[in-house]
C-alpha cells in the first residue's frame, strides 16, 4: 500500500494534499453545532449528484414523455421511487443546510477579511444553485412546474425594450413549452452541475488558504506554538471528520423521517398541483414557486407602484435582484472591529435578529395568496430586509463593542 | 398589488377559464392502504364502474393485482375489460376529443389523482351528487359545482334532490365510536340499491383504492423508513462514541 501511495506521490502530490485539506489543515477548536451545515451541504450535493446521475438514466426529457417517465421511475424503475424522493427531498434539505449555513456566516463574521472571496464564491454558490433548483423543478412537467417557469420566466419580460425578447430566448418559443424544457434539462444535467462543483472547489481552496472563522471570530493564526501550530487549532481529520459524522447522523435521521414518511412535506417540497400534468391551457388557482424562492417571490410581489413610467413588476425584478445582489457586498458594509456578534454591540444583534426573522416571515408570505394585509407587512419586511445592509456601515461602526479574548472560549 | 397579479397573471395565462372554486368544507376519511379487503373491493368498483371513462395510464394491472394479493388470474377474468394482459398499462379506449365533446372535458386520468384532490375531496365528492334540472345530465355537485361527470352510482346511491350535508358531521361519534351522520340526504328523489352507511362503505373502499394508486409504494416505504431510521439511530451511537475518544485530548 505505501509502496502505491510513493509511487503515484511521485507523479503527483497526493499526500501533500492530504496534509494542507484534512491531516495538517489546523482548524479552530471551537466549532459549534453552526460549523455542521458546511460538510452537510457537500454531503446533499453528492447525493443530488448520484441520485441525479440514476434518475437520467430513466427519465425522458420531453414535453409528450416527461410526466409519464416520472411516474415511470416511481411506479415501474426498481427503487426508481426512493432515487426520485431522495432527490426531490435533498433539493429542499440543500436550501435548508445552506440558508444555515449562510446564516453562520452573518452570525460570526465569516464574511470579513481576509475571507471576503469565500463569501462571494459561497454567494455564487447560492445564485448557481437557484438556477439548477429551478430548472430541475421544470423537469417532471407538472402543472406547478410548467406554470412556475412561466412565471418566473416571464419576469425577464419586465425589462424594458429587451425584456420580451430575452425572455423568448430563454424559453427558446413563445410560451414555456418542449423546446425550454430541453434546454434546462441540458443545463440542469450538464452545465449547471460542473459550474457549481468548480464553485465548490473554489470556495474550499480559498477557506484552506486563510483558515477557517470561529464562533469567536478570533484569527487563531496568531497564536502559534514552537512547532508553528495554532494553539487553538486541530487537525480536521480526524477530530472534524468524526465530529462531522454526528452532524451526518442527526442530519439522516431528519432527512431520511421526510423521504420515507413525509415525501411531500405537506406540499412545501412537492406541490400538489405537480401530481397533474402540464397544461398550457388550464391554470392552477394559486402558483408559488417551492419554498426557498418565497422570500425573493415575496419581495417581487410587495412592489406595487409604477416609477419612472416602469412597471410596478420591473421595479418588482429590481428588488428581488438587489436582495440578492446586495449580498455580495456585505464584506465591505460591516465596518465592525469584531467579527463575531459574541462582541458586537446590541444593535448588530438587534438587526440580524430582524433581518432573520424578515426573511423567515417573507418566506411564509411567498407561500400564501397575497391579500392587502399581507402586502403591506411584506412591504415592511422588504423594507427591514434591505435596512439590515444599508445601514450597516453605520450601526456597526457606532456601536460600542466587547473585548475580544486572546484565545478561544470553549 | 392586485393590479400587479392581475398584470402577472395576464401576462402568463393564455385561459384562466378552468380554474376551480373556493375551497367546501369536506368530511373527512383515514385511508388504510394494509386493508387488502377494502382495497380489493374499491378496485372492484373502479373496474366496473369507472373504467370506462377514466384511464390510469401511469400504472400497470399486474401491480395491482400484485399488491391487493388478487390472482393474476381472477384479476385477468374478472378485472380487466379492455382485452389488455396483465403487465399493460391501464390505458382506456375512449377517444379523449370525443370524450370532450360529449362531458365538455375529457375524463380526467385518475392515477395521481388522490394526490392532486386529496382524500377526503374524493370520499366527499363521490357522496356529493344531487339532483339539478338545469344541468345537462340531469346533476350537480355539492363538491365539485358544475361538475360534468353524470352520477355513475346513481342506482346504488340513489339520487338526492336537495345538495346533501357534506362536511357539516364528524365522521365518528367520539362518546360511542358509532359512524354518525352517515345519511346525508335529507330528501331522496330517486332511492338507491344501497343503504346509506353501505354506500359510504363502498366509497370509503374506491377512494382508499384511489389513495392507494396515487402512492402504491406508502406501506413498503414507511415499513423500509422504520429500519433505515433505526440505522441512522444505531449509527448515531457508534459515531458519538467514535467521537468522544478522539476528542479526550482536546482541551
Amino acid at each position: 500500500m505505501n509502496k502505491l501511495i510513493n509511487w503515484v506521490d511521485e507523479r503527483l502530490p497526493i499526500v501533500e494534499a492530504w496534509n494542507k485539506h484534512l491531516a495538517k489543515y489546523y482548524a479552530p477548536k471551537n466549532f459549534n453545532v453552526w460549523y455542521f451545515f458546511g460538510s452537510l451541504a457537500m454531503l446533499v450535493l453528492v447525493n443530488q449528484l448520484v441520485t441525479g446521475i440514476w434518475l437520467t438514466m430513466s427519465y425522458n426529457p420531453s414535453a409528450e414523455g416527461a410526466f409519464a417517465s416520472v411516474e415511470y421511475i416511481m411506479r415501474d424503475v426498481e427503487w426508481g421511487w426512493l432515487l426520485r424522493y431522495l432527490h426531490s427531498t435533498g433539493a429542499s434539505a440543500f436550501f435548508v443546510v445552506v440558508y444555515l449555513h449562510m446564516f453562520r456566516g452573518l452570525m460570526y463574521g465569516s464574511y470579513q477579511k481576509p475571507r471576503e472571496l469565500i463569501w462571494i464564491f459561497g454567494m455564487l454558490i447560492y445564485l448557481v444553485l437557484m438556477a439548477e433548483a429551478f430548472m430541475g423543478y421544470l423537469l417532471p412537467w407538472g402543472q406547478m412546474s410548467y406554470w412556475g417557469a412561466q412565471v418566473i420566466v416571464n419576469l425577464f419580460g419586465a425589462i424594458p425594450v429587451i425584456g420580451d425578447d430575452l425572455s423568448l430566448w430563454i424559453r427558446g418559443d413563445y410560451l414555456i413549452s418542449g423546446i425550454t424544457l430541453n434546454r434546462f434539462f441540458a443545463l440542469h444535467v450538464v452545465a449547471l452541475p460542473i459550474v457549481l462543483l468548480g464553485l465548490v472547489v473554489l470556495h474550499i481552496l480559498a477557506l484552506h488558504e486563510v483558515g477557517s472563522n470561529n464562533p469567536d471570530g478570533i484569527d487563531i493564526k496568531k497564536n502559534k506554538d514552537e512547532n508553528g501550530i495554532p494553539k487553538d487549532g486541530i487537525p480536521f481529520h480526524p477530530y472534524y471528520t468524526v465530529h462531522d459524522l454526528l452532524g451526518v447522523a442527526v442530519f439522516f435521521f431528519v432527512f431520511f423521517l421526510v423521504v420515507f414518511f413525509f415525501p411531500e412535506m405537506g406540499g412545501l417540497f412537492l406541490e400538489k398541483p405537480n401530481f397533474e400534468p402540464a397544461n398550457a391551457l388550464k391554470t392552477p388557482d394559486h402558483i408559488a414557486p417551492v419554498w426557498y424562492f418565497t422570500p425573493f417571490y415575496a419581495m417581487l410581489r410587495a412592489v406595487t407602484v409604477d416609477l419612472f413610467g416602469l412597471d410596478a413588476k420591473f421595479w418588482g425584478v429590481v428588488v428581488m435582484g438587489a436582495a440578492i445582489a446586495i449580498l455580495f457586498v456585505l464584506p465591505w458594509l460591516d465596518r465592525s472591529p469584531v467579527r463575531s456578534i459574541r462582541y458586537k454591540g446590541w444593535l448588530s444583534k438587534i438587526a440580524l435578529a430582524i433581518f432573520a426573522v424578515s426573511f423567515v416571515i417573507l418566506g411564509y408570505l411567498g407561500i400564501v395568496p397575497a391579500t392587502e394585509g399581507r402586502t403591506l407587512v411584506a412591504q415592511i419586511l422588504t423594507t427591514f430586509y434591505f435596512l439590515y445592509f444599508i445601514l450597516m456601515p453605520f450601526y456597526t461602526r457606532m456601536e460600542k463593542t466587547k473585548p475580544v479574548p486572546e484565545r478561544v472560549t470553549g | 398589488m392586485k393590479k400587479l397579479i392581475l398584470g402577472l397573471f395576464m401576462t402568463v395565462l393564455p385561459a384562466l377559464a378552468l380554474a376551480a372554486g373556493p375551497s367546501v368544507p369536506l368530511d373527512t376519511m383515514e385511508a388504510d392502504h394494509t386493508n387488502n379487503a377494502s382495497l380489493q373491493r374499491g378496485a372492484a368498483t373502479f373496474m366496473n364502474y369507472c373504467a370506462g371513462c377514466h384511464s390510469m395510464e401511469y400504472a400497470r394491472y399486474k401491480r395491482v393485482s400484485d399488491d391487493l394479493e388478487i390472482p393474476a388470474e381472477l384479476f385477468e377474468e374478472n378485472l380487466i375489460f379492455t382485452g389488455a394482459k396483465i403487465g399493460e398499462l391501464m390505458e382506456i379506449g375512449m377517444d379523449k376529443d370525443q370524450a370532450a365533446d360529449w362531458f365538455g372535458n375529457a375524463p380526467p386520468d385518475l392515477t395521481l389523482v388522490s394526490r392532486v384532490r386529496g382524500d377526503d375531496w374524493l370520499y366527499s365528492y363521490f357522496r356529493a351528487f344531487y339532483k339539478d334540472e338545469t344541468r345537462p345530465l340531469g346533476v350537480n355537485n355539492a363538491v365539485f359545482d358544475n361538475v360534468g361527470m353524470p352520477h355513475v352510482m346513481v342506482e346504488q346511491q340513489g339520487l338526492c334532490a336537495v345538495p346533501p350535508k357534506i362536511g357539516s358531521n364528524p365522521s365518528v361519534d367520539p362518546l360511542s365510536g358509532n359512524v354518525r351522520g352517515t345519511d346525508i340526504c335529507e330528501d331522496w328523489a330517486i332511492e338507491g340499491t344501497m343503504e346509506p352507511g353501505e354506500f359510504n362503505q363502498a366509497m370509503y373502499d374506491l377512494t382508499n383504492f384511489l389513495s392507494y394508486m396515487g402512492d402504491p409504494i406508502k406501506v413498503e416505504r414507511e415499513r423500509l423508513g422504520i429500519l433505515v431510521l433505526i440505522f441512522v439511530a444505531v449509527f448515531f451511537i457508534f459515531a458519538y462514541l467514535l467521537n468522544r475518544e478522539y476528542w479526550k485530548d482536546v482541551h
